[in-house]
């Protein structure tokens, strides 16, 4: 997030990173020093409008004096931490946490994610044909916005998005337990009944496709989705007074889908539904 | 925030028991989902709905809270369904042949046919074990323990069929040099008249005139170390909160005990309610908290009662409430909370969560709960037993103390004996104690038999072999030989046991228990048990050698990268039966 802090200056902390002295500001996270030094650490729970979540684990990396591995994304750094991202047990974790999830969920739709895995050899399929898995139908119930939740990895992002965090609607929760638990509305009850407003905020923040726009997953789905020949446009809502920044996507002279930047002091990335879905109009020629 | 409910009504019996908490907020919302079970036995729209609208929480929200319990039920069923237990001790006691029985007269477990599946209900000690719970105007529950497929199809179908009310058994009673079970089966749980006669409150007395540094001096002079399974120092906790500045501080009374095979705590809540409560309010005192929370899991109806009972006359004569025994300006009070079945509620965290009437989930550490504990605020949780052993400590002084048990681990230990052994129950013993003289003190395994293994500290803890047994039984040797204590549960299989079986069942103890946080745990949990299933079943994916190395694998990452016990221990006792039993050859050969 980059939200400027208008307080004191911040002391330099001192750390070791893979070896390297790094000093980044008091209260930056493992995750802050590695982007600052261009390090990439994979992420899925993490959101940088987000707080974290802690969920994924596919941050981890080891703390020197730590008994177990810590996740990135949230520990702060301290003064004289040793931090190491490509250890024998970082590697293996990080190999075990994709093919955990790659086992049980559909990734096909999961940037970065073929990258990662190649990168540590993982090799999903090695739990066998019977793997429970958390494949399932689409949910569409709504006109405006499609749950594919066999792509779930359970990050907590939408739930964090559409409660206190940001929208304060609370229509989605994490329900059941363990490896049953899931995305729902009180019993599952479609969205036109529970208290969703259709900000779109939760497909915003949502790292693996599950949850996507309905004209994006149309198009994917006969084929006409090409994000090469779509250009993005930022301007500024004209609904109402409040001034939220919007990025439009438009492919073949047609927006397809409507964002909003999540540097954006006003937005953070959040619309209402007539910033994310009230562009029909323009386009009713 | 403007809550949109769903258009569905409740039922009058389910509107009157919800109104009762209106004016209440969200930490309500656990008590009332346990209000609307007792009263009509699950969870309908109808009143799920209603205990939104009154304690103003969002119904997506309580429906995450709500099914996040085993004990609740968000589909009809009858108003009776008994939990029959399948869990380890179980397990080793017949509890396969019993369900067999239930499935072919009663239908497969659900709930048409009236019984459930359950972890270990902690009374181990009299395995078979099953409990009964039946709604309405007056919840009842039955305790059936040992019981048989007959009784257990008998209660189902009718009312209650049995005399004994569920008492534990206690073969120490009476015993001479007992510390921490000296009244249990000797004095009557109900009577604080008892209490005070046989020294009760005397240690709270002593407590007064020492002040909080005073105790936490003596506590922490005497190396009382947490009996819940992580064995942290508790002077160390109970200082640390105490001087956090923020106020109110909050005390939690971790009496969740969910660990398969772990039933102390049920023996001193239920045969010294009064010492957990007189306990709980000398660490208030020391700690600087105003509210200690009891929570207790939903399965100790009888530890329920009878505390329940302790509190009330505790109250009524000024050892609860406010200027406790003429002490100016000390106020403390205790409130109990039923957890409503899952083992993870009885992390530090998770309990905090499940008080505060959010999703059982731990949270992230740090922020310690001495720090940022319950709603927030600077908290000391500690198990019944590690509170239970503070009167002895102001009462024999910090120096007796020590001199019980080693240098490394001071005090008398409780040990949860069950399995194949003669004698099951809770023993007191010091700790340095080896296993083998704990074995003897209950019997051994039964006459004619071989001892296999003895499965040390739970679930979550490891096997020991038949030739271990000159191991002390201190935190130091423990960790020594690369073991644990845990709970303390010491459950014996002897050579009738089925080890493959018993395996599969922890696999599935701990999937079944996973709060589904993260993934090496959530999803890690399920491939565990799927590679047990397979290898335990010789019906490897395509060696067993290689079904042993994902195991492996799996178990690494979950100890690595899990946020809390659960996953990293959820591998420890299959590789200690891997590796230290040599299961690993035998099911690879
Ligand atoms: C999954 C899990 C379950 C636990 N269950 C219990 C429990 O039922 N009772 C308990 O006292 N401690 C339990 N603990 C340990 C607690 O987190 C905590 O360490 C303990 O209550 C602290 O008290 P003590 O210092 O007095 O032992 C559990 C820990 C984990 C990770
Ligand atoms: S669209 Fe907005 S209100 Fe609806 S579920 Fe998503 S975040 Fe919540
Ligand atoms: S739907 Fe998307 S944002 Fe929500 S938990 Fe699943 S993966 Fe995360
Ligand atoms: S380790 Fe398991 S129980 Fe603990 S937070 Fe993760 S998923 Fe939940
Ligand atoms: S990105 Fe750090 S735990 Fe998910
Ligand atoms: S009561 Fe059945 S295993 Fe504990």
């Amino acid at each position: 997030m980059t939200i400027v802090e208008i307080g004191l200056p911040k002391r330099l902390v001192e750390l070791t990173l893979d070896g390297e002295s790094v000093r980044v500001p008091e209260g930056a996270t493992i995750l802050d020093a590695c982007t600052a030094v261009g390090k990439s650490i994979p992420t899925l729970c993490y959101g940088d409008t987000l707080k974290p979540a802690n969920a994924c684990r596919v941050c981890m990396v080891e703390v020197e004096g730590s008994r177990t591995l810590v996740p990135s994304c949230s520990r702060k750094v301290e003064p004289g931490m040793v931090v190491r991202t490509e250890s024998e047990r970082t590697r293996h974790s990080r190999k075990l946490v994709l093919e955990l999830l790659g086992s049980a969920t559909d990734l096909s739709t999961t940037p970065h994610v073929d990258e990662w895995m190649s990168a540590c050899g993982a090799d999903p399929s090695r739990f066998g044909p019977d793997a429970e898995t958390k494949l399932q139908p689409t949910t569409v119930d709504n006109p405006l916005y499609v749950r594919d939740y066999g792509k779930c990895i359970m990050c907590y992002k939408c739930v964090d998005a559409c409660g206190d965090q940001w929208q304060n609607s609370f229509a989605i929760s994490v329900a059941g337990r363990g490896f049953d638990a899931r995305i729902s509305t009180e019993f599952a009850t479609p969205l036109p009944e529970s208290a969703c407003v259709y900000c779109g905020n939760c497909i915003e923040v949502c790292p693996t496709g599950a949850l996507s726009f309905k004209r994006e997953h149309d198009k994917r789905q006969d084929g006409t989705w090409d994000e090469s020949k779509q250009s993005q446009t930022t301007t500024i809502c004209t609904f109402c007074g409040v001034g939220c920044n919007l990025t439009l996507h438009v492919q073949d002279n047609e927006i397809v889908k409507v964002t909003s930047p999540h540097e954006s002091t006003v937005t953070h990335g959040n619309l209402c539904i007539k910033g994310r879905f009230g562009w029909q109009h323009v386009q009713n020629r | 925030m403007d809550l949109k409910l769903l258009d569905v009504e409740p039922t009058e019996a389910e509107r009157v028991v919800v109104d009762l908490f209106t004016g209440m907020g969200r930490d309500q919302l656990l008590p009332a989902l346990h209000a609307v079970n007792d009263r009509v036995g699950w969870i309908s729209q109808g009143a799920l709905n209603h205990i939104c609208r009154v304690l103003h929480i969002p119904p997506a929200e309580a429906y995450g809270v709500a099914s996040f319990y085993s004990l609740f039920s968000l589909t009809e069923r009858p108003a009776k369904v008994v939990h029959v237990c399948v869990d380890l001790a179980c397990q080793v006691n017949g509890a396969k042949a019993l369900c067999d029985r239930l499935t072919d007269e009663l239908g497969p477990a659900g709930a048409k046919s009236g019984w459930l599946r359950s972890p270990c209900l902690g009374v181990c000690e009299k395995a078979p074990a099953a409990l009964a719970f039946e709604a309405g105007e007056v919840a009842k529950e039955q305790l059936l323990a040992p019981t048989h497929a007959g009784e257990v199809i008998a209660v189902a179908a009718a009312g209650s069929s049995r005399s004994d009310d569920g008492r534990a058994e206690m073969p120490q009673a009476g015993s001479p040099g007992l510390r921490l079970l000296k009244r249990v089966g000797v004095v009557d749980p109900e009577s604080l008249d008892d209490y005070r006669a046989t020294g009760g409150y005397t240690a709270l007395r002593t407590a007064l005139l020492l002040g909080p540094s005073g105790v936490i001096r003596e506590v922490t002079d005497a190396k009382l170390m947490g009996r819940g399974g992580a064995a942290f120092p508790t002077g160390r906790k109970w200082d640390a909160t105490a001087r956090q500045p923020v106020r109110p501080h909050y005390l939690v009374c971790n009496a969740d005990e969910s660990e398969p095979g772990t039933f102390k705590d049920r023996l001193l809540m239920e045969g010294d309610p009064f010492a957990v409560i007189e306990s709980m309010t000398i660490a208030g005192f020391a700690a600087g908290c105003s509210k200690g929370y009891l929570y207790l899991r939903g399965e100790y109806p009888r530890a329920l009662h009878l505390l329940r009972n302790a509190i009330a006359k505790a109250r009524e004569r000024n050892f609860l409430g406010e200027n406790i025994m003429g002490h100016e300006g000390f106020s403390f009070d205790i409130e109990i909370r039923r957890g409503a079945g899952a083992y993870i509620c009885g992390e530090e965290t998770a309990i905090f969560n499940s008080i505060e009437g959010f999703r059982g989930e731990p949270r992230s550490k740090p922020p310690f709960p001495v720090e940022q504990g319950l709603f927030g605020k600077p908290t000391v949780v500690n198990n019944v037993e590690t509170l239970v052993n503070v009167p002895v400590i102001l009462t024999e002084g910090c120096e007796a103390y020590t001199r019980i048990g080693t240098s490394g681990s001071t005090g008398p230990k409780l040990f949860c004996l069950s399995g194949n052994v003669s004698r099951p129950g809770v023993y007191e013993v010091p700790f340095g104690t080896t296993l083998g003289a704990l074995l003897e003190l209950a019997g051994g395994v039964p006459p004619g038999r071989e001892l296999r293994a003895v499965l040390l500290g739970g679930a979550a803890g490891g096997f020991v072999r038949p030739d271990e047994l000159d191991l002390p039984l201190t935190l130091e040797d423990a960790r020594a030989a690369g073991t644990t204590l845990g709970s303390g549960v010491v459950l014996v299989l002897d050579d009738t046991a089925d080890l493959g079986s018993f395996l599969v069942r922890i696999a599935a103890f701990f999937r079944d228990e996973s709060c589904g946080q993260c993934v090496p745990c959530r999803i890690g949990t399920v491939r565990q048990e799927e590679a047990m299933h397979r290898l335990v079943g010789k019906r490897p994916l395509s060696t067993s050698a290689q079904d042993l190395q994902l195991l492996r694998e799996v178990g690494q990452v979950m100890r690595d990268s899990s946020i809390c016990g659960l996953g990293q221990t959820a591998w420890n006792a299959i590789e200690s039966a891997l590796d230290r039993l040599g299961y690993a050859e035998e099911a690879t050969s």
